[in-house]
């Protein structure tokens, strides 16, 4: 009895000490894993890892306070989810008529499906549901569709067919419509980015470009020459973006580190997009910014320290964008899919259209499929860089319209991405596997065309 | 001093008998609300009306006679009309991210989606209902996830050749001898009543 009682008495002066200490000396260093082991029930997700010591994000009101839990969600993830045509809103269980369903499965809320510091019953995609879960509502569906008769109920958003939210390319009129493609289009290209014309036209940029003279940083500038000179080589003198444009503080005053708001003045897309994402979130919860050290994924122990930034990839001055799109993500990271990048085929249409031997547009780099061109959202559609990776990359299927079939079939771009052996080598060699899909779609068209496919038919079309 | 006693007694009684009626006085009558039925019937008129204005002076006529533009399922990804039942249902959907107090929805007994199957035994009454009885509605209460709902039924009508068209040609329809005037399913609006069981 008397150990029960000393335990719970030096549990509870650690704790109090954990809320007293922040409060009494705010400056104090308190040990981040102390931390983490103290307040955190248990490890988080992938997806909030990085911000989970920034509890007030997620968790705004009392814990039992599911309307405030969901709002949280929806703050973050609630644009994402409207650009997908989400195929399950809220409203979908809302609505009494499914009063039964919801009894089973209450998807009114993201975190019966998506419950945190759950690792033990939580799989890819932050799912802590049994991964049958789609049974619940479509116990029929063989009914409607012989296809997929005796089909797992586990292999509906595992086997590449089908997602809970996004399922964009994944109807079946689409997969009919792109049934036939050749797994490559004749000449692939990514979009041409429109950054300079929407900057003409939101006044960020002029028509006449800037030159040496023009340069207004201030004449007692320590090395003033030589920033000038890179800024003068760079895509923001040609702009007309001159060095005050940047380096200027509330008061005009020269400011000579600007911080991320300065670019954000401009690239306000950008910036919201890189503050949503993997390498922007904590920066946006007034964490310290985001280390490799901090990763989970493997990175270079050389850049461990690096605070990810605009300038972490966008070097200062030169902002060259084909640097960012390859070497600056080289640099840090270092997972199997990256490391065979060199050498693999998307490099090598990257290397022949920076030697010039393949046209612009035509190489594929780190950044066109993760950080990809496309078009911008409510209001004049321009094709700028989408910042936030999370919109592209879990599941994998979400890349497929944006960046997969501006060079490749939709029927080889399902089966590439569901192929993880594929993705792990960077793509070197043909998928290994085939997605059902699209095949089971051309025979239920064929048969409600009339033409009912013989046996002999099928397995042709399978092919 | 008894007197005394008796006339304080009684001026106390009296105090209070005539506060009594002043409040009484006082009292406002209850005020009445809107009965459900006919709540549900002005929400319907609204949105039959609606509905109706959209499938004939847009659709049917920019897509079917003019030949401007078409109306498709996948609008979103074609410079094309949304069709009819999508407007309807995307209305309902913003309605239901509002908690405005009632949802409506609309179902058949020959859905192109069979998730718009009718599921509850009052939809499966009602939809037969005003498929059997043209020109009148179906009323019913039920109670649904511990919650009880006046429910009502409307008939959904072709009100132009491009809802019959539309729905018998389209692949995945049940049914495919529709023609102008047939009820092809309902409108179930539902405002919940009384306590949450």
């Amino acid at each position: 009895m008397k150990t029960k009682s000393l335990t719970w008495l030096a549990l509870s002066s650690v704790l109090a000490a954990m809320f007293a200490i922040p409060m009494f000396f705010p400056e104090a260093d308190i040990p981040k894993a102390l931390e983490r082991d103290v307040f955190l029930p248990g490890e988080t997700t992938d997806g909030h890892y990085q911000i989970e010591l920034a509890c007030e994000t997620c968790h705004t009101q009392d814990f039992s306070d599911m309307t405030s839990m969901q709002t949280a969600c929806v703050d973050c993830h609630g644009a994402e989810l409207a650009l997908a045509n989400d195929s399950h809103p809220r409203s979908k269980f809302t609505d009494p008529r499914n009063a039964d369903r919801v009894e089973i499965l209450d998807a009114r809320w993201c975190v019966t499906c998506h419950q945190e510091h759950r690792p033990e019953i939580t799989a890819s995609m932050g799912l802590s549901l049994q991964t049958d879960y789609c049974y619940q509502c479509h116990q029929g569906i063989a009914e409607d569709r012989p296809t997929h008769e005796g089909l797992a109920f586990d292999s509906c958003a595992s086997g590449g067919c089908h997602n809970f939210h996004d399922n964009r390319a994944l109807y079946e009129d689409f997969l009919v419509e792109h049934a036939s493609e050749p797994p490559h289009h004749g000449s692939p290209r990514t979009p041409e980015r429109d950054l300079l014309s929407f900057a003409l036209e939101q006044g960020f940029a002029s028509e006449t470009a800037l030159g040496l003279n023009d340069a207004d940083a201030p004449p007692d500038l320590p090395e003033r020459e030589r920033w000038v000179e890179e800024w003068a080589s760079t895509s923001h003198a040609e702009a007309g973006v001159n060095c005050m444009d940047c380096h200027t503080g509330e008061e005009s005053q020269w400011v000579q580190e600007p911080a991320a708001a300065a670019c954000a003045s401009c690239h306000e897309l950008e910036e919201a997009g890189f503050a949503a994402g993997r390498h922007g979130m904590r920066s946006a919860v007034d964490l310290p910014p985001m280390t490799p050290s901090l990763a989970r994924l493997p990175m270079h122990a050389e850049a461990s320290e690096l605070e990810v930034s605009c300038n972490s990839c966008h070097a200062a001055h030169a902002y060259e964008t084909a640097e960012a799109a390859v070497e600056a993500c080289l640099g840090c990271h270092a997972d199997e899919h990256t490391e065979a990048y060199a050498g693999s085929p998307h490099e090598a249409t990257w290397t022949a259209e920076l030697s010039g031997a393949a046209p612009a547009n035509s190489g594929v780099t780190c950044a066109t499929c993760h950080l990809p061109r496309v078009p911008t959202d409510g209001g004049p559609t321009r094709i700028l860089v989408a910042h936030n990776q999370n919109d592209f990359l879990r599941p994998n299927e979400k890349m497929i319209r944006p960046v997969c079939m501006n060079c490749h079939g939709l029927g080889f771009s399902m089966d590439a991405l569901a192929d993880e052996a594929l993705v792990a080598n960077n793509f070197r060699g043909k998928p290994s596997r085939e997605v059902e899909s699209i095949h089971f779609a051309t025979v239920l068209r064929w048969e409600l065309d009339g033409r009912v496919p013989t046996q002999d038919q099928k397995e042709t079309e399978r092919q | 001093m008894i007197t005394r006693y008796k006339l304080l007694a009684t001026l106390t009684c009296a105090a209070t008998a005539l506060s009594w009626l002043g409040c009484q006085g006082e009292t406002q009558p209850a005020k009445a609300g809107i009965e459900p039925q006919k709540m549900a019937d002005a929400l319907h008129a609204v949105m039959e009306a609606d509905r109706t204005v959209y499938t004939r002076n847009v659709v049917n006529r920019l897509a079917k006679e003019q030949k401007v533009i078409s109306a498709s399922e996948h609008w979103k990804e074609e410079p094309a009309l949304p069709l009819p039942a999508q407007m309807f249902r995307m209305g309902a959907e913003m309605v239901a991210d509002k908690d405005a107090g009632f949802t409506y929805s609309l179902l058949s007994l020959w859905p192109i989606n069979k998730q718009n199957t009718p599921r509850t035994d009052a939809e499966k009454s009602g939809l037969q209902f005003v498929a059997d009885n043209k020109g009148q509605n179906f009323y019913a209460e039920e109670t649904l996830g511990g919650q009880k709902y006046f429910t009502a039924i409307y008939a959904d009508t072709a009100v132009a050749p491009a809802c019959v068209s539309c729905h018998n040609d389209h692949k995945d329809t049940p049914r495919s001898d529709f023609a102008l005037g047939d009820v092809m399913g309902g409108v179930v609006v539902r405002i919940p009543v009384g306590e949450t069981l």
